[in-house]
């Protein structure tokens, strides 16, 4: 790790002030600690954002409005995130470990970097650190991309709270100091084809300000669920979040979001469009999570991940509608 | 001069008498008769407040004034030849003081990924490891091979230039064995298992990594502090390298963060560290960093063993023939065979091992060399064949261990904790997706221990006695065993003795290997306690008017045998200590009789789920029964037991050294992608300790590190056949491997 400046601001304004000279934020700092080890970033200034209380908020109304710097650990147990919330609390509870769920932010988890370990080890120039070679294409490819996997990098994103976000439809509010802008959460992120090197449209002189969620799906059941080679502090082979909008038996409205599957959290239109307006039955789940993986194109050695996808999304399609998915045979 | 003593020894209550010899300077071996005080019983650690409170200092901790920090450069190739160096910039920074290189001169060979090429030492951690990043080296890469498989084949690159193949001999036992003839016993064998097991490469993660603090005091001592399982052994190599006489080299290990194998000696980073500390006349500290852990210091080797199995309509096995190949790497090691060799009653055991040479960090020592893997393929194997005669597994086993008193009270005990005999008779017989199992295995591991270990006590005139040995505790609590010792021994109690181990001034301690450090130390401790006690007895009697043979210690006094009331108090004798202290000491002689059976046995039993929608194996309960000869303190033991299981666990579900398959360099280098389990993943354990006297050395005690961690995942691999019906002949069990599994049977993609 290379030496480097530290500033704490107190102030949102004071951030963007800092911002400069190769400076990086800093949150929880779990990631960027990771990285500036392994040489990946090396920053010549940390701009530490955790002193700034005024970006640590959990707020609900009409809609449901979340501080950046807001812990893992405060919205697993937050009161507040219940309903179609619930993904929220679910996916930020069984995120990492107790102790990096304390320190760990919202926005610091949207923006962390893929867990690739080509992407992670120094030996490895790969094209998303702007090498020409996708070590994982043709080598140990086994906890990569299913779907979307044909752009040059094959990562999968590791974000839990993206995941869940995605099903609610939510929006980021960026700010650089002089303007603000929102973008939908669908739009935060950049496939490999966008740009290789990037998951984000976040810039350099940028900062989120809050993650917010509409009101319009207040009455929205929910769940998050993921599956793990090791139940202790490990990345997820798939993960998936479920909202749902009910009308008696019929799915009214759906969002399925699939997580670990591709270079972005994505949603599957394909399982949706079986679901909507259509009376939800195991049977119906079942053909929902064969449909979302339709477009999966597994690599040489993570076909298995499929069959995973489709149990844990017909399974979390259950839990969001309140039945047991185990009742469904098999 | 001797003595003889009429012992009682035997497993658990059934003992029988046995009468031994032992020297006149020795007590009377403790044996099944005997009921101590704190031998047997639940003991805390003496030193576990300062290791709880941070006070405990280890190498890791060790910073020293002026002490320089130092970093290796490595390859980043698997196969290379270092043509030439250029230090220059880094020289140049502020804070670096030297630069040496591994190799004399150039050219050097570089035969793995993560291979030093050279160190350097600075003032700070940061400055040392942005010198590094700043030396150009000029590499000619070569070609290479990482996997056995590959460098099997006749059109390998060779790891070693000038052999003909990367295989080296293959070691056939019995030596004069005629293949043919155990393919003939098990052709003719009424039923047989024919398969083939793999185990991966484990990696040695001790919390606290390798390193040392070397500092010579004058030009011709040096001392360091290390992070060993064998101070000697470092003395010994430092002293070597050096020229240096054995006197002039000290080595301390005050406290330790773990070792299984690995930290035996013949660490390099020793001996560059000694060499900066020499070139620069500052103490420098070399610690190494995760990565490195997983790169360099050894490993488990990986196993590909060919079993064959057969056994006649009774139940009885007629032979067992084990094929294995692996690879240690660079190195060499990659055996199985010993519990093919040790477990079962069979004269028909035919073994060939071979180790296959590839271009990758070398295997070493990793608790119970060879055996978690080999017991994996075993008892999986055994297992497969009783399934085949439709008997219950563990009747099987009792019928060809049948001659094992300790097997016999162990699979007993074992089943009843379990629920064994609860269990439905048929495979992957549950409902639903969600599939539970239960399986059992052997361990196996050999009673060994070294000779002319010497403890010394001092006994002073204020009461207070003091113990030395060099030996280290590597976190299994021999510090805690040796004051119980001595305590027992004095009538006095374990926090009253003052330990010092973990230093190489002190008399010599075996190293922490094979599982013998208590069977080694125990007799030397317990011999100089009896002693100490016998001067302080003298001294006694004749304040007592007594004689000596009427005197006991017990409750730090000196008591008159059956009149209780009668007593001074251990204090009091001691204030008549002539000079003010004495000194005593005892030696690790050999045991008064070879043993009968010189393996140490025990089993365990799993309780696992299986999810056959996600693959997902989730271990419920490990149920471990376990000798160790006499047990010394139950709590450590217990720990050990614990370690053992969770060790097992993590490498039958999760550790898995992965080698990316182009480049030669490993993919998780570090402690999130190189799985191991966490508290989670870890289930109820439940453990029994057999009470085993054999009375052969003046403790009894016998080693329970390595057995501890043997059958685990062979008990996991057993648990999950009965819950799904399908047998995951390779390790890591993953998800991805319990779907093919399955998938197989199906007939299904």
């Amino acid at each position: 790790m290379r030496k480097f400046e530290y500033a704490m601001p107190r102030s949102v304004d004071e951030v963007f002030q800092y911002l400069e000279n190769n400076a990086a934020v800093k949150a929880g700092g779990i990631d960027l600690l990771d990285r500036m080890k392994e040489y990946e970033i090396s920053p010549g200034r940390l701009v530490n954002i955790n002193g700034i209380e005024a970006l640590r908020y959990i707020k609900n109304g009409n809609g449901l409005r979340l501080g950046p710097s807001v812990t893992l650990a405060e919205l697993a147990a937050s009161k507040k995130l219940t309903g179609a919330w619930r993904v929220i609390a679910l996916a930020a509870a069984g995120a990492a470990t107790p102790q990096i769920r304390n320190i760990a932010t919202l926005a610091g988890n949207l923006c962390q970097r893929p867990r690739c370990w080509y992407f992670r080890s120094a030996d490895f120039h790969c094209t998303r650190k702007g090498g020409d070679t996708c070590f994982a294409l043709d080598g140990e490819n086994q906890y990569h991309a299913i779907i979307g996997n044909s752009d040059g990098c094959v990562i999968v994103h590791p974000s839990a709270m993206a995941t869940a976000l995605l099903a609610l439809d939510a929006v980021i509010v960026i700010e650089n100091g002089k303007d603000s802008r929102t973008v939908a959460l669908a739009d935060f992120y950049m496939t490999p084809a966008q740009d290789i090197q990037r998951e984000t449209v976040l810039q350099a002189d940028e900062l989120i300000t809050e993650i917010s969620v509409p009101g319009t799906m207040q009455g929205w059941k929910s769940h998050y669920n993921k599956l793990k080679e090791k139940q202790a502090f490990d990345w997820p082979l798939a993960e998936v979040a479920v909202a749902l909008q009910m009308d008696g038996k019929r799915v009214k409205d759906v969002r399925v979001v699939l997580g670990a599957a591709a270079p972005v959290p994505m949603r599957s239109e394909l399982a949706e469009m079986v679901l909507k307006n259509s009376v939800l039955t195991h049977e119906l789940a079942r053909t929902a999570a064969g449909e979302a993986m339709e477009n999966a194109e597994p690599l040489s050695e993570n076909g298995y991940k499929v069959r995973i996808f489709k149990t844990m999304i017909y399974r979390t399609l259950c839990h969001a509608a309140g039945m047991d998915p185990f009742a469904g045979g098999v | 001069m001797s003595k003889k003593y009429k012992l009682k020894v035997g497993v658990q209550e059934n003992l029988r008498d046995l009468t031994v010899e032992v020297n006149d300077n020795q007590p009377r071996p403790w044996d099944g008769s005997d009921h101590l005080k704190y031998i047997g019983k639940e003991q805390t650690r003496i030193d576990g407040r300062e290791k709880v409170t941070g006070r405990a200092k280890y190498t890791f901790d060790r910073q020293l004034p002026g002490m320089l920090w130092a970093r290796f450069l490595r390859s980043p190739y698997p196969a290379a030849v270092v043509k030439s160096i250029d230090s220059s910039e880094a020289e140049k920074m502020p804070g670096v003081y030297a630069v040496i290189t591994v190799a004399e001169k150039l050219p050097m060979t570089i035969r793995f990924a993560g291979q030093e090429i050279l160190a350097v030492a600075a003032d700070s951690d940061c400055v040392a490891e942005e010198a590094v990043r700043r030396i150009q080296i000029e590499y000619d890469k070569k070609p290479f091979v990482v996997s056995a498989d590959e460098a099997r084949k006749a059109d390998a690159p060779r790891v070693y230039s000038g052999m003909n193949s990367n295989m080296r001999e293959t070691r056939i036992r019995p030596e004069d064995a005629r293949e043919s003839d155990y393919d003939r016993l098990l052709s003719g064998s009424h039923v047989r298992v024919d398969q083939t097991y793999r185990t991966q490469v484990q990696t040695h993660s001790a919390m606290e990594t390798h390193g040392i603090v070397a500092v010579w005091e004058d030009a011709r001592h040096l001392k360091a502090w290390a992070s060993t399982q064998g101070t000697f052994a470092v003395r010994n190599d430092l002293a070597d390298y050096f020229g240096l006489p054995k006197s002039n080299v000290r080595v301390i290990t005050e406290y330790m963060g773990g070792g299984f194998g690995a930290k035996l000696g013949g660490g390099i980073y020793y001996i560059m560290a000694a060499r900066l500390a020499k070139k620069t006349g500052k103490p420098v500290r070399l610690m190494l960093n995760r990565k490195e852990e997983h790169l360099s210091v050894g490993n488990r080797p990986d196993s590909v063993q060919h079993l064959q199995i057969g056994a006649d309509r009774n139940g009885k096995i007629t032979a067992i023939k084990l094929k294995s190949y692996g690879t240690a790497g660079i190195g060499t090691g990659a055996g199985t065979s010993g519990p093919a060799r040790n477990i079962y009653q069979t004269d028909n055991i035919y073994v060939a091992e071979t180790d296959v040479l590839t271009n990758a960090g070398p295997g070493a020592a990793f608790r119970a060399p060879g055996h978690p893997q080999g017991v994996f393929a075993l008892e999986q194997a055994i297992d497969e064949l009783a399934w085949k005669l439709k008997m219950d597994p563990l009747e099987f086993r009792r019928i060809n261990t049948a001659g094992d008193e300790r097997r016999r009270v162990e699979y007993r005990i074992g089943a009843g904790k379990i629920g064994w005999h609860k269990r439905n008779p048929k495979a992957g017989a549950d409902k639903g997706v969600i599939k539970r199992g239960l399986g059992v295995a052997n361990s196996v591991w050999y009673y060994i221990y070294g000779r002319g270990f010497v403890c010394s006590i001092q006994v002073h005139s204020d009461g207070s006695v003091l113990l030395t040995n060099g030996v280290q505790d590597i976190g299994g609590g021999i510090g805690t065993v040796m004051a119980m010792v001595v305590a027992e021994e004095l009538g006095l109690k374990p926090t009253d003795i003052e330990v010092k181990i973990g230093d190489t001034q002190y008399g010599l301690g075996p190293a922490s290997g094979g599982s013998q450090t208590t069977a080694g130390i125990t007799p030397a401790v317990r011999d100089a306690a009896w002693a100490a006690g016998q001067r302080v007895l003298k001294i006694a009697a004749d304040m007592m008017n007594e004689k000596i043979q009427n005197l006991e210690l017990a409750d730090g006094r000196i008591l008159v045998k059956n009149k209780k009331e009668k007593f001074i108090t251990w204090k009091k004798a001691c204030s008549k200590i002539p000079g003010d202290q004495f000194t005593v000491s005892g030696e690790r002689v050999k045991d008064n009789h070879g043993l009968q059976r010189r393996t140490i046995a025990g089993v365990q039993f799993a309780d696992v789920s299986v999810d056959i929608e996600t693959g997902v194996v989730t271990v419920n309960k490990i149920v471990a029964v376990h000798d160790c000869g006499r047990p010394m303190d139950r709590l450590t033991i217990r720990n050990q037991i614990n370690g053992g299981v969770i060790q097992g666990i993590s490498y039958a579900l999760f550790e898995n050294r992965i080698l990316d398959r182009n480049t030669g360099v490993m993919v998780n280098a570090n402690l999130e992608q190189y799985k191991i389990a966490g508290s989670v993943d870890v289930p109820q354990i439940e453990s029994v300790i057999l009470d085993v006297n054999e009375g052969q050395s003046s403790t009894g005690a016998i080693g329970i590190g390595e057995p501890a961690t043997v059958p685990t995942a062979a008990a996991i691999a057993n648990a999950v056949y009965h819950a799904i019906g399908v047998r995951v002949r390779e390790l890591p069990m993953t998800p991805q491997r319990i779907l093919a599994a399955l998938d197989q049977t199906k007939g299904v993609k």
